[in-house]
């Protein structure tokens, strides 16, 4: 597998890469973003700005699932874990994020019980475990993990189990891109598509970028290879004047996506209104649970009190997000805002911009 | 004796005393700590004195490759080993929970013997201490030691020019690598052994021949960037390592790569990471490749002008980038 992984590391072909983007390059500048937070990292963590034409530029945009969620969805969790026999479970990334007025690791070291958990499965563990409590797990994420969180509740169903739920927060990928190009506050002239949401996706939800907003589409992998190829392809079709979804990823993802999980996530969940951090309400963009399942619905079994949100008026999170500014352009950034503490989530997870930049850059 | 550790062993009366001579001394034995006192008398020691301390929460308490008892004797070793000295003498501290098999302690106590009589060290003073069940994680056990440094040695940052190399003694993420393995809460089965292991015989023979020797560390917690980033730290020079010449092992590699873990942050237990001179680089390299802990022990960087107090990494892509220390924490209770 190492062997494997080198040959997408090889220092001659990326060499070669870079050479006919820059040939190819057209003498305007180019926008190009990558929707995902683990791209940005590939971006920094191998220096690949350093081997693109001066006039390429990179956005980073809004694909980590930490960094989207929004302050309401913080203060609704600290809530819930405030309540009496409850046991909170989350990925561990969320318990950082400040919320409007604590956060969730906060809460933890008060008296709140909060439990990290790598997989919702570990939850079902710990709900069959304690029977007496209530078990809530926070869902985020886009389409890659919400067919795993989707079979926990199946699960939790078949097996009769009563004090599981899951708040949901979760969010899908092609409507808030739409938004982005809607809004109009940034020109984008390509996207760098996430390869692990494609992988259950496919690739048809973005045919309506390329077709209707004529943005070029490529689907990449993580690895730096992958990303020089794939912003090859990107300023290729520019170039040439042509906007269609191509695959570069192609040992990962298969055009029609993953079938089976998009039957068990379509059984859970339905589409809703979600609010995004930065990008506000976007029609259609995040997932309920559905009437069937609704007993595993923490927003339905528990009566969450509104806390009135706030935020911190320095951060820029939003607009970072957007791709409207840079963590630089922050007053916060590395002063006041750093990995040890954050004051927005971009901050927080590893996939986060604010702490890409934090980690790998000069 | 009963099999279990109960409250009445940390008691202070007769069940402690039995269980200080049927397992501590028993292992431990030795003049100084044979006397019983409430401290130990220590022979004159002429010259500079090293004093270090280090405590072990590590789970699981057995893992492949070590255990927590080695895993205290070679903490508090090496910690003195990389500042120069010579380890003499030790104390432990434990603290058990009730209901604690007293064949698991007298296991860990016998790999804690087995490691000090291969470092050379005494445990010549030591406690015990019983909680209630609920109340640890099985046993805690803290180090603290005494070491001597050879006079005319002074090992520090200040002396770090550009020009000198960086030398690693071998593969890195070894430790934490076998810990995640060893861990069910990841359900991975992995052929991972811990590094864990003392570095002294190493380091005294590079203090010894190797007068180039500018600074010594082990690059436990946080890994060989948190290490080489405390080098660089507020100094007037940088730091350049090369990514395809850090020595990793293919296993750990193939561990980290789906789970995202870096290598460069993760903790090592028997490695030593030196900085040296340029003239002498070849003579250290060859010192480790000689020892038994050192065969892997690779030149992997050097010490650059510029950008004063920070360390970069030369990528496997050939760009350079910023390698910056842990933030956070990788994983907890690995040491």
């Amino acid at each position: 597998m190492v062997k494997y992984i080198d040959e997408f590391r090889n220092p001659n072909i990326a060499k070669s890469l870079s050479q006919k983007i820059h040939e190819i390059m057209p003498d305007s500048k180019i926008n190009l973003m990558e929707i995902c937070g683990g791209h940005t990292i590939t971006i920094f963590k191998y220096g690949i700005k350093k081997l693109l034409p001066q006039n390429l530029n990179l956005i980073s945009g809004p694909g980590c699932p930490v960094c989207v969620t929004d302050n309401s969805f913080i203060d609704s969790a600290i809530e819930l874990s405030h309540l009496q026999n409850v046991i909170i479970c989350s990925f561990g990334d969320m318990l950082r994020v400040p919320g409007s007025h604590s956060s969730l690791i906060n809460e933890k070291s008060k008296q709140s019980d909060i439990r990290i958990c790598y997989s919702p499965m570990d939850a079902i563990e710990i709900a069959k475990n304690n029977k007496n409590m209530e078990i809530i797990f926070l869902g985020i994420g886009f389409e890659t993990t919400v067919p795993l969180i989707a079979s926990s509740i199946i699960s939790a169903k078949s097996e009769g189990l009563k004090n599981f739920s899951v708040l949901s927060g979760h969010k899908t990928m092609p409507n808030a891109m739409k938004a982005l190009l809607d809004s109009e506050d940034i020109r984008l002239d390509g996207f760098i598509c996430p390869g692990h949401v494609s992988a259950i996706t496919g690739l048809d939800l973005y045919k309506i970028i390329a077709e209707k907003y004529k943005i070029p589409c490529v689907v990449s992998g993580f690895e730096p290879i992958d990303m020089l190829e794939s912003i090859y392809m990107l300023v290729k079709q520019i170039k040439e004047n042509i906007s269609t979804v191509q695959n570069q990823y192609t040992r990962v993802v298969r055009n029609q996506g993953n079938q089976k999980a998009i039957e068990i996530m379509n059984r859970v969940f339905e589409p809703v209104d979600a609010e995004w951090r930065g990008l506000g309400i976007i029609p259609g963009s995040g997932l309920k649970i559905k009437s069937e399942f609704q007993q595993f619905d923490a927003n339905q079994k528990f009566d969450i009190p509104l806390i009135e949100k706030k935020e911190n008026p320095g951060c820029i999170c939003g607009n970072i997000m957007r791709g409207i500014n840079t963590p630089l352009d922050c007053k916060l950034f590395k002063k006041i805002c750093t990995p040890q503490s954050p004051q927005g989530a971009c901050m927080v997870s590893d996939e986060g911009t604010c702490a890409t930049y934090f980690k790998y850059s000069l | 004796m009963d099999n279990k550790i109960t409250k009445a062993h940390g008691s202070g009366g007769i069940f402690s005393h039995n269980l200080i001579k049927e397992v501590f001394l028993k292992y431990f034995d030795n003049p100084i700590l044979n006397q019983l006192r409430d401290a130990a008398l220590l022979n004159q020691i002429n010259g500079k004195l090293c004093f270090a301390t280090d405590s072990h929460v590590i789970r699981p308490l057995f893992f492949p490759g070590g255990d927590i008892g080695k895993l205290a004797v070679a903490g508090t070793v090496n910690d003195l080993a990389v500042c120069g000295a010579k380890p003499l003498y030790l104390s432990c501290g434990f603290i058990i929970e009730e209901g604690f098999p007293i064949s698991d302690l007298e296991k860990i106590v016998a790999s804690m013997q087995k490691t000090a009589q291969d470092a050379g060290v005494n445990i010549v003073t030591g406690d015990t201490k019983v909680v209630e069940k609920g109340n640890a994680d099985g046993i805690y056990i803290n180090t603290a030691g005494v070491g001597k440094i050879p006079d005319n040695i002074s090992l520090a940052e200040n002396t770090i020019t550009p020009g000198d190399r960086i030398i690693i003694s071998g593969t890195i993420g070894d430790h934490e690598a076998a810990i995640i393995c060893a861990r069910e809460e990841f359900k991975i089965t992995g052929n991972i052994s811990s590094d864990c292991n003392i570095v002294n015989s190493l380091t005294e023979k590079l203090v010894k021949n190797v007068p180039g020797l500018r600074i010594m560390r082990d690059p436990t917690r946080g890994g060989l960037a948190t290490i080489l980033n405390e080098f660089a730290d507020k100094q007037n020079f940088g730091l350049r390592i090369y990514e395809d010449k850090i020595p990793i092992k293919n296993s750990v590699r193939g561990l980290c790569e789906p789970m995202g873990f870096d290598p460069l942050y993760m903790a090592n237990e028997g490695k030593i990471v030196i900085i040296v001179s340029n003239n002498d680089a070849d003579k250290a390299l060859a010192i480790m490749k000689d020892h038994k802990i050192g065969k892997d022990a690779k030149i992997i960087g050097e010490v650059i002008e510029e950008p004063k107090s920070r360390v970069l990494l030369k990528t496997q892509i050939g760009s350079d980038r910023i390698l910056d220390m842990l933030t956070g924490e990788m994983l907890p209770r690995i040491c």
